[in-house]
């Protein structure tokens, strides 16, 4: 597994660029992802996103479904699209550290 | 020459069937001739590992790909798949190995030269390898690197009018029969069909917004040359509501053999003289037919449209006049809780102009199934969990006797509330006073 340096932190990442323990996560992780996925400057409504993953994460063990996330938000997925471009999944999850999502994807 | 040895693989290029290994050894070879000069953007040896891997595979009897893989392009949430081998220090040709759905044009008409386009960009930013066509119907390219993914994309939709296909919890890619452009059974414009409602739900098929996956193929006819009814969430099926057309010197010239049944389609073997009694009249599954003084004749009110007699006799019989679709519902493959066709929701519906009539029956049947669906939970067993009745509510279906098959064998039957004299309010020291304890 590839490990990433950043601001004096170590990462351990799979292939996709997604974190390999969550309690490996910290602020940090956002802004050095952040470019990788199209995102120029964090703003409110990105961490707010990235929060509710999390809570929900650790509080049930997976992922939010798509229809969830934008109920809590109250986000449509055309603006979860244009804070994170490549999507809910590989974009938020990945930044807010969640496990890659798996299936048939 | 090759980069491994294959002895295995080998053994498939001898048989007369056309040989994946054959072809696959030679696309090799051409990316070391490299004979028009491609500027080659992953690995040369990107074939010679895929076989280097696959011979691994066929010697141990396992997969040697990585679980899972997310990649794709900004602004999709699906249209590729990510693979990565477990074996990239020996096999780096194949350390990614990306697959990229591209939308296919309804009924899978090509032009060399779009096809040749396509081959020039996929031969510079791939490997070469395709697969024509995924089972759901796309393009299927076999095999790139994740920095290579935006370029493809680029060149896909700014050179060649072309966007990707689906992948992910959301609408895939729809697919269709070859309908009405070389068939004279479609009742319906499946291409038309299909490739309007490809374009009018872009959105679900590139963002990933559904409980779990959701597919819509079109049939021209019963047929089924899609296999809507067994491979699609949402079936569209042509068929008529009126009179099967019969033209009766036809049919005498099928019974006095000078048109083979079935256009000829078991010439391969003598299965005698063609019997319009024995291989029509008594196949018929309503037994709606009968032929008598040299005259065919078909009980429309009891025909099923199952269209046995029209296959036997193309030139004979042909679909009526008005013409439409059934919508089924429910199709998938056996996880989680077993397979199933689809089943009847709209016994006939038009299938013209804007088609609003289906998009109302599939929105409507959107806007439940993603409140109410669980994760990765397909509509079919969505449908068996809160019951056939409650699809028909929401999309405001009467309930008739050609939803079922069979009534129900069961007594356990529900009944809403406001249907029952007194509702379920009831107070036990009433019925006290009339039965003592």
């Amino acid at each position: 597994m590839a490990t990433v340096e950043f601001k004096g932190k170590t990462f351990e990442v799979d292939e996709d660029g997604f974190l390999q323990r969550f309690e490996d996560w910290n602020p940090d992780w956002v802004e050095y992802v952040k470019e990788s996925e199209g995102i120029k400057e964090l703003s409110d409504e990105h961490n707010k996103v990235i929060e509710f993953l999390q809570d929900y994460y650790k509080k049930n063990g997976i992922a939010p479904m798509v229809r969830i996330l934008s109920k809590v938000t109250g986000y449509k997925l055309k603006h979860i699209y244009e804070l994170f471009p490549s999507g809910p999944g590989k974009g938020a999850c990945k930044m807010a550290g969640l496990p890659k999502p798996t299936g048939c994807v | 020459m090759a980069k491994h040895p294959t002895p295995l693989l080998d053994q498939l290029e001898s048989g007369p069937w056309p040989s994946f290994v054959s072809d696959m050894k030679h696309a090799a070879e051409q990316r070391h001739k490299n004979p028009r000069g491609t500027n080659q953007q992953i690995p040369e040896g990107v074939i010679d590992d895929l076989l280097g891997l696959l011979e691994m595979s066929f010697e141990d009897g396992t997969t040697h790909w990585k679980h899972g893989g997310i990649v794709g392009v900004f602004g999709y949430g699906g249209g590729v798949i990510g693979r990565y081998c477990d074996q990239p220090d020996k096999f780096p040709g194949v350390a990614h190995f990306h697959t990229v759905r591209l939308n296919q044009p309804s009924g899978l008409y090509y032009k060399a030269d779009y096809l040749e386009e396509l081959c020039d960009l996929w031969d510079m930013r791939g490997s070469g390898m395709t697969n024509m066509h995924g089972s759901t119907g796309d393009i299927i390219w076999l095999g790139t690197t994740t920095p290579q993914l935006e370029e493809i994309f680029y060149e896909l939709t700014h050179k060649h009018n072309q966007d990707l296909g689906g992948s992910g919890s959301n609408l895939r890619t729809p697919a269709c029969c070859l309908g009405m452009s070389r068939c004279e059974y479609a009742c319906i414009d499946a291409q038309d069909i299909c490739h309007t409602f490809t374009n009018e739900y872009q959105d679900m098929l590139h963002r990933p917004q559904f409980p779990y996956k959701f597919k819509i193929k079109v049939d021209g006819c019963p047929n089924g040359c899609v296999c809507s009814i067994a491979r699609s969430d949402f079936s569209i099926i042509g068929t008529w509501k009126d009179d099967i057309k019969i033209d009766q010197a036809a049919v005498k010239a099928y019974v006095g053999g000078e048109i083979a049944p079935n256009a000829g389609a078991h010439a391969g073997r003598d299965w005698g003289k063609f019997d319009i009694q024995k291989e029509v009249i008594d196949l018929c599954p309503t037994k709606c037919m009968s032929y008598e003084g040299g005259k065919l004749a078909i009980d429309t009110k009891n025909c099923y449209r199952c269209m046995h007699c029209i296959n036997v006799m193309p030139k004979a019989l042909r679909v009526g006049d008005e013409r439409g679709a059934s919508i089924l519902v429910g199709a998938k493959a056996p996880i989680l809780d077993g397979a199933q066709m689809s089943s009847l929701l709209v016994p006939f519906v038009p299938a013209e102009g804007s088609y609003d009539e289906i998009k109302e029956v599939l929105e409507s049947i959107w806007d439940w199934w993603m409140e109410e669906g669980k994760n990765r939970e397909r509509l079919g067993e969505t449908l068996k969990r809160l019951g056939f009745q409650k699809v028909l509510e929401v999309t405001g279906i009467k309930p008739m006797a050609q939803h079922v098959k069979e009534p129900r064998t069961n007594p356990y039957i529900f009944w809403k509330e406001d249907e029952v004299p007194g509702g379920w309010t009831r107070d036990i020291n009433d019925y006290r006073k009339l039965h003592q304890r």
